[in-house]
């Protein structure tokens, strides 16, 4: 007898640990019985868990704290336990656009900073202000995209036109005519690579080296009410992460990602993220970047909730929420590192012991101390831009972007 | 009350709109969610947005609500938050509703039921419509592997259907299942 979750998601990559944990017998496991519900709008997902049709979905970090906050539609109390994976996106932009930042493909991703300016140059000489396709107002990519192009003195809301469309449209967009660059989760980016239709202006993790990106939400009075299913769950997804991390599997799961069920994009695309082979440009050498997606490593599930914080920092900071006590604390407890700590304590899983922590500081990788266990290695994160975000010191962090807006 | 169904199914639309009209609102516009339609749909000026949930296109919609300055009043999701039934109702369906803040809820709460009932409705026809399709192909089926024993046996139609049967039976298979297997095996043979 085992017990049904229903769980909704949008066709990305990053649904490889949903994917695997129900394909490969990890939530059998664990008794469970993974019913996958595809949605093609950020909308449906949410409206799908908001109003009880799933138990849980692979949604937008941001997201979960803006429905939380009460910033789209039904207001309701997410709760994200576990990160379902960090970094992943790209912003790709038309050729004729990509023309005017740096030719040397390798020195372009490496350098978002010099990239953002050649970007701010590029906008005054396009044909029309740029239409930029985002995938929702909260994304991560949206968040990103805004903080990369302010770094050069571009104002997000002025200067460029932020268009919202799903992923799945991105490319037909592309090719209509009707956005000249779009920032969302593989495969899109390289599917527009691929048609010839865009080259890769940026890739997140040059960004933000370790970003904060999907995780499974609930609803939090139904997480609260079923203790015992969410840690099986949490202990299968943590063996499917694993599983999806391992180089040995990246094969076998892009094919078994290109089925029409879940991303229903061809293999060899797929590929290209969880290997972090991105091609730049149709028919180039692809460019390698090991930290393109991860989804186990490095305790990438934990959610801490400095990461949340940094999410209702850039709220604030684009003007889509006021600043204040009761939302800071609000949006801190979406995350749920200490759900995290209850399901997986006492298996093999390294746990970090602090809740919270200073994010963008870390250069280097750096051995922590974890409660039990094996001790983790937590990999640089840092901001391109060197800033470095507080939890603690959040009005200090957002009047440091005052000048740029 | 103007009401704006977003739609790229035709028929959906069309069904829906029928039932609309035939309860008495004539202010009903259909907009394809393709291109730029949300600068179309501002002008119109709707008091009821209907949307099929599974189109795509719902994130770029709820994106004009928050930021559109052309509608004077917010347009919120469904009618009455606290009717979950309605709301239930209205998801299982595959259907959202954006409404005009102020609306009174009496006003649209039979828009919506109406709406649910029409998209079952819609779902059902298009069920049966499958199912029409599969029963036609299967009796094609069935047909050929009946031709071919009448052929290869010398039997009658009726012969060869009651073998076709009685086979299905003793193997525990669907009567379609075993003409395939048939004519799979008879094209493999070197056909009729």
């Amino acid at each position: 007898m085992t017990d049904i979750l229903r769980i909704a998601f949008l066709p990305l990559t990053d649904v490889a640990v949903l994917a695997v944990a129900k394909e490969r017998g990890f939530a059998e496991e664990e008794g469970l019985t993974l019913d996958l519900i595809r949605s093609t709008s950020w909308a449906t997902l949410r409206d799908r868990l908001v109003y009880g049709q799933v138990q849980a979905a692979h949604m937008l970090a941001p997201l979960a704290v803006a429905v939380t906050l009460g910033l789209s539609q039904q207001p309701a109390a997410l709760a994200a336990p576990y990160k379902l994976n960090v970094n992943g996106n790209m912003l790709v932009m038309a050729c004729d656009f990509a023309a005017a930042l740096d030719p040397d493909h390798a020195r372009r991703l490496a350098d978002p900073l010099g990239t953002a300016h050649d970007f701010a140059a590029a906008i005054g000489l396009w044909r029309r202000k740029p239409v930029i396709g985002v995938v929702h107002r909260f994304s991560s990519h949206a968040i990103m995209l805004r903080y990369w192009l302010a770094s050069a003195g571009v104002d997000p809301d002025r200067d460029v036109v932020l268009r919202v469309l799903p992923p799945s449209l991105t490319v037909e967009a592309m090719r209509a005519g009707e956005i000249d660059g779009f920032i969302a989760g593989e495969p899109w980016g390289s599917a527009a690579v691929e048609a010839g239709l865009a080259e890769t202006a940026a890739i997140g993790e040059r960004i933000w080296q370790r970003g904060v990106e999907k995780v499974l939400a609930f609803r939090e009075a139904w997480l609260e009410d079923n203790p015992a299913l969410v840690d099986r769950l949490l202990r299968a997804l943590i063996r499917a992460a694993s599983w999806c991390d391992d180089p040995a599997h990246h094969g076998e799961l892009s094919h078994l990602l290109s089925d029409p069920r879940y991303v229903d994009q061809p293999a060899d695309l797929i590929a290209r993220a969880l290997t972090g082979r991105m091609v730049v440009r149709a028919g180039q050498a692809p460019i390698v970047n090991p930290d393109y997606l991860l989804f186990g490593r490095e305790a990438t599930p934990f959610p801490w909730r400095s990461q949340a914080l940094w999410i209702y920092s850039q709220l604030v900071r684009w003007n889509m929420i006021d600043h204040s006590p009761d939302h800071i604390a609000r949006a801190g407890a979406v995350f749920r590192p200490d759900v995290f700590r209850r399901a997986l304590t006492g298996t093999q899983v390294p746990m970090p012991g602090a809740s919270m922590k200073v994010e963008g500081a870390l250069g280097l990788p750096l051995a922590v101390g974890s409660r039990g266990g094996a001790g983790i290695t937590l990999g640089p994160d840092r901001f391109f831009d060197g800033r470095i975000f507080d939890p603690e010191r959040i009005n200090e962090f957002l009047n440091g972007f005052h000048p740029t807006r | 009350m103007r009401i704006v169904i977003i739609d790229d199914s035709g028929l959906r639309a069309t069904v829906l709109e029928e039932g609309l009209r035939d309860a008495g609102y004539d202010d009903i516009q259909i907009v394809s969610p393709r291109g730029a339609f949300v600068a179309r749909l501002e002008r119109m000026a709707p008091d009821v947005v209907l949307m099929d949930l599974g189109n795509p296109s719902r994130d770029t919609l709820e994106e004009m609500l928050t930021v559109s300055r052309a509608l004077a009043r917010p347009i919120a999701m469904f009618v009455d938050q606290s009717d979950d039934a309605m709301i239930g109702a209205a998801i299982d369906a595959g259907i959202s509703a954006y409404v005009v803040d102020g609306l009174r809820k009496e006003r649209v709460k039979p828009v919506l039921e109406l709406a649910v009932r029409r998209f079952n409705a819609f779902a059902q026809m298009q069920a049966e419509l499958e199912e029409a399709r599969t029963a036609l192909s299967d009796r094609k089926i069935i047909d050929r592997a009946k031709s071919i024993l009448m052929n290869q046996r010398s039997l009658s139609e009726q012969e060869a259907y009651a073998l076709l049967r009685s086979s299905a039976m003793n193997q525990g298979k669907r009567i379609v299942d075993v003409a395939q297997a048939l004519i799979t095996a008879s094209d493999l043979l070197g056909g009729v």
